[in-house]
């Protein structure tokens, strides 16, 4: 009997030190309102008040820490992607994960365990060609490998030549990673409540006030706070908020799935998807295998399972991995994800002076999570938009200046 | 499985239809400034509750309309298009400016 976890359990002092600060009376004014208490915004509430020493801030959330997409996304980093703009911005991304346990002190078990894409057709073949060029280009660990080097990083992978479409090559990415979700949102949220920033939990935003076109203060459920400026990162619900705000979105929201099994033994580590199946999965270093990716038809704000997505995903799941068929299924959830038309996220200012924009993280915003908060944070704290995060502005579309993030997604297309 | 009424074809599984964008007035496409297309090709309302979008039943190639609850993924009511479309829309180019010879000096 561990009497030292029971007299710790039983403790009236227990626990020891809260990592957050407990609810307390909203102010009248913060300098800086943060909506949405994700991985995003609470990086973003962190990074100002270790960074830039501007800690009279608040983080609203509607419901609990990181209860949305932190929550639900299937926590895949990685930098593997095609446009200029986004490589170099994942790929400074990527190199603070692998330092953010150490920044806050907090172990979010992040794991390099590599990501393997797989290419069904001579198409796809050409595709990563392309992908592969681009990012080491850029400093990317990324290589077009052969049947050969797939069978021997993932041997339980079925290279049969009789399957329905049949693994001809793979793009291996040494970089791909890992980590828990959860820890990244409390890792920041404990750093930047240490640090004076408050978290205000169950207060929802219900409106906006913009004067002369610049925003004032926010009017939530339990009262009205005057605000310097917001900064909202709110996923799934983007168009919703920024609607208060007057601003319009070119997001749909549209649920995705995904699901996991009972745990298991390590079979094996790299994070596996394919993007013909429309599906990728990894074993979690609690032995479950996260099967994700599939989105909905059509946008929906609710984030209901469906049978559907379960048959599509676990067809696609049995012919890469057969042995999956023995496995016990343990959930399926959704998430909304916000997507953009051209796969990119929208950051930065917007046409309301003093709010900005932190939102279009579709499917990709997890592994943006520690880059966000560090370039937001940049941005609030100077008024000056990182160059890193430039092509992302939401005049983009109005200048007919896309960013056509084709290797953003690691199942839909 | 989510069955869906086809103004044409009558109840069927949704899995027959491709969802096709919101409805949304198309701006004057004589008049309209480059923002203007813009904001109707790329930006979406994407509200939460009752919206009116385009459906398309994939087999016979048929569009319509339909309300839906975007909270509830209630389908409320599917209509011809010819509800809204009732009037043909002709797309007459911009008069252009009274045109010059090549060549001519002024």
């Amino acid at each position: 009997m561990p009497f030292g976890l029971l007299k710790y359990g039983l403790n009236s002092e227990y626990p020891g030190t809260h990592h957050f600060n407990p609810a307390t009376e909203l102010k009248k004014h913060y300098d800086v309102v943060i909506i949405g208490a994700g991985g995003h915004g609470t990086g973003i509430a962190y990074h100002l008040a270790k960074y830039h020493g501007i800690t009279n801030v608040a983080v609203l959330e509607k419901n609990y820490l990181g209860s949305g997409n932190t929550a639900r996304n299937t926590a895949v980093i990685r930098s593997n992607y095609l446009t200029e703009e986004g490589v170099t911005f994942y790929r400074e991304s990527v190199k603070l994960w692998q330092d953010l346990s150490n920044e806050f002190n907090y172990n979010v078990m992040m794991e390099s365990r590599g990501q393997l894409t797989l290419a069904h057709s001579d198409a796809a073949i050409r595709s990563f060609r392309w992908r592969a060029e681009v990012n080491q280009h850029m400093g990317v660990r990324s290589e077009l490998i052969d049947r050969q080097q797939i069978a021997e990083i993932i041997p339980n992978l079925n290279m049969s030549e009789d399957a329905r479409f049949p693994i001809m090559a793979g793009l291996w990415h040494a970089d791909g990673a890992t980590a828990r979700h959860d820890a990244v949102a409390w890792g920041y949220a404990k750093g930047a409540c240490e640090r004076g920033v408050e978290l205000h939990q169950l207060t929802e935003v219900e409106d906006i006030e913009v004067t002369s076109g610049k925003v004032t203060a926010v009017k939530t459920n339990r009262g009205r706070i005057e605000c310097g400026c917001v900064v909202q990162a709110v996923a799934g619900a983007s168009s919703v908020v920024a609607k208060m705000a007057g601003i319009p979105l070119p997001i749909h929201s549209y649920p995705l799935q995904a699901m996991v099994t009972q745990p298991y033994k390590p079979v094996f580590t790299p994070h596996v998807s394919s993007p013909h199946l429309h599906v990728y999965t990894h074993q979690t270093s609690r032995g479950e295998f996260v099967i994700g990716g599939g989105s909905d038809p059509y946008p929906l704000y609710n984030t209901r399972a469906t049978l559907d997505q379960r048959e599509t995903l676990t067809a696609a799941a049995l012919e890469l991995f057969p042995f999956l068929a023995q496995a016990r299924m343990l959930r399926q959830w959704a998430g909304t994800t916000d997507m953009t038309p051209d796969y990119s996220p929208i950051m930065g200012l917007s046409p309301v002076d003093n709010y900005y924009l932190d939102a279009g993280w579709g499917t990709w915003g997890f592994k943006a999570t520690p880059i966000c908060g560090k370039t937001m944070a940049e941005l609030v704290a100077t008024g000056k938009v990182p160059e890193i995060i430039k092509p992302f502005e939401l005049e983009r579309f109005y200048k007919y200046q896309q960013i056509n993030e084709a290797g953003a997604t690691a199942a839909s297309h | 499985m989510k069955l869906l009424t086809c103004p044409l074809n009558g109840l069927r599984n949704i899995t027959e239809f491709t969802y096709g964008g919101e409805y949304h007035p198309m701006p004057d496409h004589q008049q309209a400034s480059s923002r203007e297309w813009a904001e109707h090709v790329f930006f979406h309302d994407n509200s939460a509750g009752v919206v009116i979008e385009w459906w398309c039943h994939s087999a016979s190639s048929y569009w319509f309309l339909a309300e839906r609850n975007t909270i509830s993924d209630k389908i409320l009511r599917t209509f011809p298009a010819s509800e809204i479309f009732n009037q043909r829309i002709d797309f007459v180019a911009v008069p252009e400016a009274t045109p010059t010879t090549k060549g001519e000096s002024q």
